[in-house]
């Protein structure tokens, strides 16, 4: 990708994280209520697309050489500590460590 | 009166600076480790501000140019700001001038803390979600910024460090599991998902993916709907 090309990805990005954000303000001018169905996709989406983002950081992981294995510990291991720990920078800090030990070391 | 409000809205906004500078650190680390220099993390932590999103966009930044596929799959992304900003419709009335930037600052966490807390009667309502949303942005900006900025001086190899992308969304995924009573919702996201990588392949499957998943939610909502008459 050349320098324009990520500046104008960047600025898209930019745009549509705006469209997201002052939409519902253009939408619904003061005191107009949003339909029942517009309100149970928010009450719902914001669930299933974390799962499409885990998905999608692993979109590649099945086709690589090493069939996915220290994606599947590591992803294993955050699930256990974070049950245990329950902290959120805990889990995140040791999981990447744990990956990028095993992609580094042992793959 | 600014001062007040200053001092109401920094203690709720601790415990976000300690989480922004450990994840925007490792965000601006990862983009120096592809070869940015820190001025992108600093202007995408900035402009964009949406931390997931930043992190999708170093993906998309290191594959083909496509405006259309970086858009659509921003919107996606980001539908749940849709559904902040209809919670906060009341709260941001009568914000006046700080309206504009309260919502383009509305990161998940700034939304969090302006709509759950309500500060103290003699604390100026706009200039405390003002502070609120200023500070989690400097917090931000400021972790993107020194990140990158490490990676200059910091050599060791990072392969696999992308993967921090991949932990921060598992741990979002089973935070959001537990304070859940009802699981279909994620179910959904994750079958919906790997549906359709199965069937798209890993280039073409988020788009479908989506489009699935509202489909789904319109059959519930349809069904619920019924039940509700019935």
């Amino acid at each position: 990708m050349t320098v324009t090309q990520s500046v104008v990805t960047i600025l898209v990005v930019v745009l549509g994280t705006m469209v997201t954000r002052f939409l519902p303000f253009f939408i619904f001018p003061e005191g107009k209520k949003p339909p029942s169905y517009i309100t149970y996709l928010g009450s719902v989406l914001p669930y299933a697309v974390i799962g499409l983002l885990v998905v999608y950081c692993l979109k590649d992981a099945a086709g690589g050489g090493n069939f996915a294995i220290p994606e599947i510990i590591s992803i294993l291991f955050i699930v256990i500590l974070h049950k245990w720990k329950k902290n959120t920078l805990l889990s995140i800090g040791a999981g990447t460590v744990l990956y990028m030990f095993l992609v580094q070391v042992c793959f | 009166m600014k001062t007040k409000a200053f001092k109401a809205a920094l203690p709720y906004t601790l415990p976000i600076c300690v989480g922004f500078l450990f994840l925007g650190m490792s965000y601006g680390f990862l983009m120096r480790s592809k070869g940015f220099s820190f001025i992108y993390p600093m202007f995408m932590s900035m402009l964009i501000f949406a931390g997931s999103m930043e992190f999708v966009t170093v993906e998309l930044l290191l594959s083909t140019f496509n405006p259309l596929h970086a858009f659509i799959l921003t919107l996606m992304v980001n539908a749940r700001h849709l559904f902040y900003g209809i919670s906060m419709l009341e709260k941001y009335k009568n914000t006046g001038w700080k309206k504009p930037y309260l919502i383009f600052g509305m990161c998940d966490e700034s939304f969090t803390i302006n709509c759950a807390v309500t500060p103290p009667d003699d604390v100026d309502k706009g200039w405390f979600m003002l502070f609120v949303t200023l500070l989690n942005q400097i917090y931000w900006v400021t972790g993107a910024t020194m990140g990158a900025l490490l990676g200059y001086v910091i050599h060791f190899d990072t392969t696999g460090i992308e993967f921090v992308m991949t932990a921060l969304f598992v741990v979002m995924f089973i935070n959001q599991w537990e304070e859940a009573r009802d699981h279909r919702p994620a179910l959904v996201g994750l079958g919906c998902s790997l549906l359709c990588l199965a069937v798209f392949g890993s280039q073409n499957f988020i788009i479908p993916a989506m489009a699935l998943i509202i489909l789904c939610f319109s059959v519930t909502k349809r069904r619920r709907d019924k039940e509700a008459l019935s």
